[in-house]
């Protein structure tokens, strides 16, 4: 991970730790802070517990985003200390969830903007000036149209990928597919990595081929607090502890102090979470049906 | 569903009260986009009670979920297990929201006015805001692209305002004209039709504002007017909330929010 992140993330870049409440880089973010990396505009759709804990540490200079919370609990309160009053500081791009979707998009297939149906009548447009009305070419309707956005670096967690980096997710797909292909460079962080033959058995369940992906890192539980499907439920109190942490400055130096600088990596982060409170976040079984593909030849 | 059994007022909270409400407004609908928070119990309870075939749809981007326990947010892997389809958020806001098959969104919000336009992005100015609140998430285009939207909310003289602080999610706009607006820019949506509170519940005269409907069991109307901004309209007949029953109270308490998360 460590070389992983000093080979393709750069002060200054715009970074991508996409994931949808599920498979949620923490590793990455964690790594990122280590490296004590600055000046980063973050860009996620929620940004959640992890932008709060990058942003408390000090490595963004701008947040993108369209839900900015703790999912389930409240609010992110580092981002909120910079945020609000006279003293905010921290940039704000702020779109909704379908505009963040659709700026991946344009960025992932090379438009200049993707329009929607969003944005009638708010003050979004005029929070933000890069969402703008068009005319349809082919009528009178009008549209909202979003920017692309292209990060420099898109960081994704799945459940596993092969050593080319195919990687396969299930759950909710959230929009990393549409964030890999519109980054410049792509970090995939796996549960498990697979042979070339697993990822070949179940090539409908394939993301994100190797061909965007510049590097692969095993990383199990890397998603913590957050969850991985299949693998491990959502560390639910460690999102509730988190809103009394991120209230106090202090507190979330502490924090960081223990958890982030005082760990060299994810292994010791994992053993200092211990085995037990790992082992009580493992889902009961619910496999999928299989499928045929059948063999032509 | 058995015969309501009488439950005194005394026996349940405001919020209760709230999410049994809203929960019975899901009657006869088919497809519903949950929203974060409050929408979520009040959907789930729903579904086991006056709408047993109603789909749940996530901005997660799951069609037809099926969750084994309360989601505890709108991303929670118990939504995806048993659901009829998983998607990508871009099928689930392009195919599904915009393509025009959800009946209903069912939203929170932080301001209200009297128009249901909400507010869910910062109180103050927006640049230099009091309180940062989350923002739009998808309700700006649940808003927009939903047949219709049902708001659920505390009431207060801060949620209930005469002008909201930032328009995230638009309403009736300006009251008589914002059918008509969203007729000529083609939005697919109605707007909002009935705003559920812990005081009572809401729908909209032919004018698009707020009109009083029903008031809960042991609410005056001297009480939700001292929890709103502006003098509400008020129906002819105004009605009192049937409480909740035995059983729905059994199914919030004991089946979907057991901490009393929502229900404290």
């Amino acid at each position: 991970m460590a070389e992983a992140i000093a080979g393709s993330v750069h002060d200054g870049d715009t970074v991508a730790i996409e994931g949808f409440t599920h498979l949620i880089s923490f590793a990455a973010g964690h790594e990122i802070i280590r490296q004590h990396k600055r000046d980063l505009t973050l860009a996620r759709l929620t940004p959640d517990l992890i932008y709060d804990q990058m942003v408390g540490a000090g490595v963004a200079r701008k947040l993108i985003f369209s839900w900015l919370g703790n999912p389930g609990v409240g609010g992110l309160h580092a981002v909120r200390r910079v945020t609000e009053g006279a003293s905010a500081s921290l940039e704000l791009e702020e779109y909704s969830h379908f505009g963040m979707v659709g700026r991946y998009t344009a960025g992932a297939m090379n438009l200049p903007f993707f329009p929607l149906r969003s944005y009638f009548e708010t003050d979004l447009p005029v929070a933000n000036p890069l969402i703008r009305p068009i005319r349809s070419p082919y009528g009178d309707d009008l549209v909202y149209a979003v920017p692309p956005l292209e990060p420099d670096v898109a960081i994704i967690h799945a459940q596993r990928a092969d050593e080319q980096g195919n990687t396969q997710i299930w759950g909710l797909l959230g929009c990393q597919k549409e964030a890999a292909f519109a980054a410049q460079r792509v970090i995939v962080v796996v549960e498990e990595l697979v042979s070339d033959d697993v990822i070949r058995a179940d090539p409908n369940r394939t993301v994100i081929p190797g061909l965007i992906v510049e590097a692969v890192v095993v990383e199990p539980f890397g998603a913590h607090p957050s969850y991985a499907q299949g693998h491990y439920d959502r560390d639910n109190r460690f999102y509730i502890e988190w809103d009394a942490i991120s209230r106090d400055a202090d507190l979330l130096e502490q924090w960081l102090d223990e958890w982030v600088y005082g760990v060299a990596g994810r292994a010791e982060y994992r053993d200092k979470l211990g085995d037990e409170r790992l082992d009580a976040l493992r889902p009961g079984s619910s496999p999928s049906g299989s499928v045929d593909y059948g063999d032509y030849r | 569903m058995s015969p309501p059994e009488p439950v005194e007022a005394a026996d349940f909270s405001a919020s209760e009260m709230m999410i049994v409400a809203a929960a019975r407004e899901l009657a006869g609908r088919h497809v519903c986009f949950v929203g974060v928070g409050l929408p979520n119990i009040a959907v789930n309870l729903a579904k086991l009670t006056v709408a047993t075939d109603l789909e749940l749809v996530y901005e997660a981007g799951v069609f037809g979920a099926r969750p084994a326990r309360l989601p505890l947010s709108i991303g929670d892997p118990t939504i995806v297990t048993r659901a009829t389809a998983v998607t990508s958020m871009f099928e689930l806001f392009g195919f599904y929201l915009q393509g025009g098959l959800i009946d209903v969104g069912f939203l929170g919000a932080a301001q209200i006015d009297r128009f249901g336009n909400i507010n869910s992005t910062v109180i103050g100015d927006y640049a230099h805001p009091t309180t940062r609140l989350p923002g739009s998430g998808g309700a700006c285009e649940i808003a927009i692209n939903a047949r219709e939207v049902f708001v659920i909310m505390r009431q207060s003289r801060r949620s209930f305002v005469h002008r909201i602080d930032f328009r995230t999610s638009p309403g009736n706009l300006g009251g008589a004209d914002g059918a008509r607006i969203r007729r000529e820019q083609g939005w697919l949506g109605a707007g909002p039709s009935v705003v559920i509170t812990d005081l009572g519940v809401y729908h909209f005269d032919a004018g698009g504002v707020m009109r009083l409907d029903s008031l809960h069991p042991g609410v005056t109307l001297e009480d939700v007017q001292g929890k709103m901004a502006w003098l509400p309209a008020v129906a002819d007949r105004l009605i009192e909330t049937a409480p909740p029953t035995a059983e729905e109270l059994r199914l919030v308490r004991d089946v979907l929010d057991t901490e009393g998360i929502y229900t404290r």
